[in-house]
């Protein structure tokens, strides 16, 4: 075997393992499939790493603590996306089929797949779960059968995000004449929260400055020069991957008060902060569940899924912000099923079963507690109007080590945002010519 | 007439009724530049010694930032750990000029692109799979702190990062200008075949330039990683190096640092004056737009070689 033979074996072996690594537990016709779109790889990795090592602990935790949801195992798969829009489409038509009853449910962790998908999900009869991401008007569940963007969305996070600075400020009419600058990634996701911020901006008299940062957000000096001739009483950010870290170190080097700079639950994480070093020390950002691995799910996911080795579980992000929260979007699902098992009986269930759980789901303080999870996020409710519950958001502050709570829970203004909601579907529906549900 | 007003008298109202957060504008966009410049580098030293673009640059800088910080991570000291560095990009030279280079002698220049582009691929996954795909702290001990000058904020990292950007070109300019060896690079870039007749040892020169441009790949990299964090990212910033080619020429040294001037100081004021116009996030297409403005006059770049071919 000469030296050439021998590399392409060890490639040819590499993809062969990496195929074999990216598929979890055998399917069998008794199990829940639930289809994970991942990117481990690609610029958004250091996001998507946590984010699918949390989904994959928590399942497989159902799995070995309880047996799975009411005895019925759950069978899950990676599929690779990048955090890129065509392969999140591909990967979706690959395993939309998969399992007896097809995926249960889809948890796109992207705002543009999650669009892409939209039109999808009531002709497969799939249904999207877009946990605080994805399309706002979705909310409304009478336009938006198949979608639910629960427990809130970009909307009522920057709502919630006035809120805060009200409080901060000495209440609503002290942000008149306030200075907020809204920097944001120059894209879909990136552009959500602008109305909300221009509706209040009309209704309370602050000075609202937009200021966009392209893909992928490596260098921002002009932004950061404007925002230092500004001299802006707040920053509120939406951003994502590098941009975060880059924004939160040109903060810090233009000596921007980091206690007045609150970066959105895409912009909280802890790879956004640790590469700013102390830079980083003040800076906020929301978020609508706790950072840490102080929580008994997390006791569980150690000894369940890693048995008791607690370095193994650091290794692999646990207690990390992204992490929690995509133990908190798996539980979510889990719990879809399990209300959806309460009406179809104890069995694999398909994605239209499914959907009715997602809709009838009441998450209640008592369950969140059975579920090891008292304090880690906020009860709600979804009904067949509100797919998005409206919870209220908390306020965490990096201090050089961790994230600390800052806030009590800021209540989001539902008389502003869902309005707009329902305005914004009714306009999708129109479009469309989709004719509303009757709630 | 107020559209033509915001557009053409209003940015420039704005620059004379503010001489010094202009002036800031200005020097920010120099540092920048330089930034660059020293991912451009590598792109024209390799250039200049195959006549080929070389897609895996991007990739190169992140490899050796990723080398470098994940030997930090492992305990290893700053100064051992940036030798080590060099001495990785060294061998990857020697893999890339055995493995795929002289293989491809003479080929024409779309295969030689075609295979730096399998190489980038290659270096991604090998560095991600060595190395992993977190972000990492970078802290190579590079003073981060602000301070002002006459009312115009500067910071010691900018300011460090240019002075080495510009060290560097000026040792490349003299190497490629004064030496027998840059005399020898840029025959190998006219033409292969000419300069092995002559007796220019291809391979050495090959080795040569692909380990120099892998040591201003990781100058690049510690300066944009230790910004961002060492992250697959870095990797895309060769799009930034682009317009400076384009602008600067494709085979100069000085080019790609005075392109990098023009496309820093041009985007900033772009994106300050002009973007609140039209939306903002301009500066990216902007730096292209005036790399194209300059190609209608010299297509071959501000510093590039004027090609004459026969027909």
């Amino acid at each position: 075997m000469n030296i050439k033979t021998l590399m392409l074996a060890a490639v040819g072996g590499m993809v062969g393992l990496s195929g074999v690594a990216a598929t979890s537990p055998a399917l069998a016709d008794g199990e829940h499939f639930i289809p994970m779109l991942v990117y481990r790889t690609g610029p958004y990795a250091p996001s998507g790493i946590p984010i699918a090592n949390g989904f994959r602990d928590y399942y497989t935790l159902i799995n070995a603590r309880d047996g799975g949801v009411n005895g019925i195992k759950i069978a899950f798969e990676e599929c690779e996306t990048e955090y890129n829009t065509k392969l999140g489409v591909e990967c979706y038509e690959k395993l939309k089929n998969n399992g007896a009853h097809g995926a249960a449910l889809f948890n796109p962790f992207s705002t543009g797949i999650t669009y892409q998908l939209i039109p999808k999900a009531p002709v497969d009869k799939i249904p999207i779960l877009s946990m605080g991401y994805g399309r706002t008007a979705a909310a409304d569940g009478r336009v938006f059968e198949w979608v639910f963007n629960f427990p809130t969305t970009y909307w009522s996070q920057a709502s919630a995000f006035i809120n805060y600075v009200a409080q901060q400020e000495g209440g609503l009419d002290k942000l008149k004449g306030l200075k907020i600058a809204h920097v944001y990634h120059n894209s879909a996701y990136g552009k959500e929260a602008n109305p909300t911020l221009e509706v209040l901006a009309e209704k309370y008299g602050y000075d609202l400055t937009l200021l966009a940062v392209d893909h992928p957000g490596q260098e921002q000096k002009a932004t950061w020069l404007q925002i230092r001739r500004l001299k802006p009483d707040w920053i509120f950010m939406s951003g994502w991957g590098v941009m975060n870290q880059v924004a939160v170190k040109e903060a810090a080097g233009i000596r921007y008060p980091m206690d007045h700079f609150v970066g959105n639950w895409w912009s909280g994480s802890d790879a956004d902060v640790i590469p700013a070093g102390k830079g980083a020390i003040g800076y906020k950002s929301a978020t609508f569940h706790y950072a840490g691995a102080g929580f008994k799910v997390h006791d569980d996911i150690i000894k369940y899924v890693y048995g008791g080795d607690e370095a193994k579980a650091k290794e692999n992000n646990i207690g990390e912000v992204l992490y929690n929260r995509a133990v908190i979007n798996a539980m979510f699902s889990v719990e879809a099923i399990r209300t959806a098992q309460g009406k179809f009986g104890n069995k694999a269930l398909g994605g239209e079963q499914v959907r009715w759980g997602l809709e009838n789901l009441d998450l209640t303080e008592a369950r969140l507690k059975e579920l090891g999870m008292e304090g880690f996020t906020r009860p709600f409710k979804v009904s067949c109007a509100d797919h998005e519950t409206g919870g209220p958001i908390i306020i965490q502050q990096w201090d050089g080590k961790q994230w600390s709570m800052v806030s009590d829970w800021i209540p989001t203004m539902r008389d502003v945002v869902r309005p707009m909601i329902e305005a914004a579907a009714a306009a999708y529906a129109k479009e469309n010519n989709i004719t509303p549900r009757d709630c | 007439m107020e559209i033509l007003y915001a557009f053409f008298v209003a940015p420039f109202v704005d620059m004379a009724s503010d001489p010094i957060f202009f002036s800031e504008v200005v020097i920010g966009g120099v540092l920048t530049g330089i930034m660059y410049s020293l991912v451009a580098l590598g792109f024209v030293l390799i250039f200049k010694a195959s006549g080929v673009f070389n897609f895996s640059q991007g990739v190169m800088v992140l490899f050796a930032a990723l080398t470098l910080v994940g030997l930090m991570e492992h305990g290893v000291p700053v100064w051992l750990a940036l030798i080590l560095t060099v001495m990785v990009m060294i061998a990857l030279a020697f893999a890339v000029e055995w493995i795929m280079l002289r293989r491809l002698v003479n080929q024409e220049e779309i295969v030689l692109f075609m295979s730096t582009i399998g190489l980038s691929f290659v270096l991604q996954g090998f560095g991600e799979t060595v190395w992993g795909s977190n972000v990492k702290l970078l802290d190579v001990g590079i003073p981060n702190e602000s301070f002002e000058v006459g009312g115009i904020l500067l910071n010691e990292f900018d300011l460090f990062a240019a002075a080495s950007g510009a060290l560097m070109v000026t040792v490349l300019a003299v190497f490629f200008h004064y030496t027998r060896m840059g005399r020898a690079l840029r025959a190998v870039a006219d033409d292969h075949q000419a300069a092995l007749a002559v007796g220019i040892p291809l391979k050495t020169i090959w080795i040569m330039v692909w380990s120099v441009a892998g040591m201003v790949g990781l100058v690049a990299g510690i300066m944009w990683g230790a910004k961002s964090g060492v992250q697959f990212s870095l990797s895309l910033i060769a799009l930034k190096a682009l317009p400076v080619l384009i602008l600067g020429g494709f085979t100069s040294v000085p080019g790609a640092i005075v392109g990098g001037l023009i496309i820093g100081v041009g985007e900033k004021i772009a994106e300050i004056y002009w973007g609140p116009l039209v939306g903002g996030a301009i500066e990216n297409w902007f730096a292209y737009m005036l790399a194209l403005v300059f190609l209608l006059f010299r297509p071959q770049g501000l510093f590039g070689e004027k090609i004459i071919e026969r027909v």
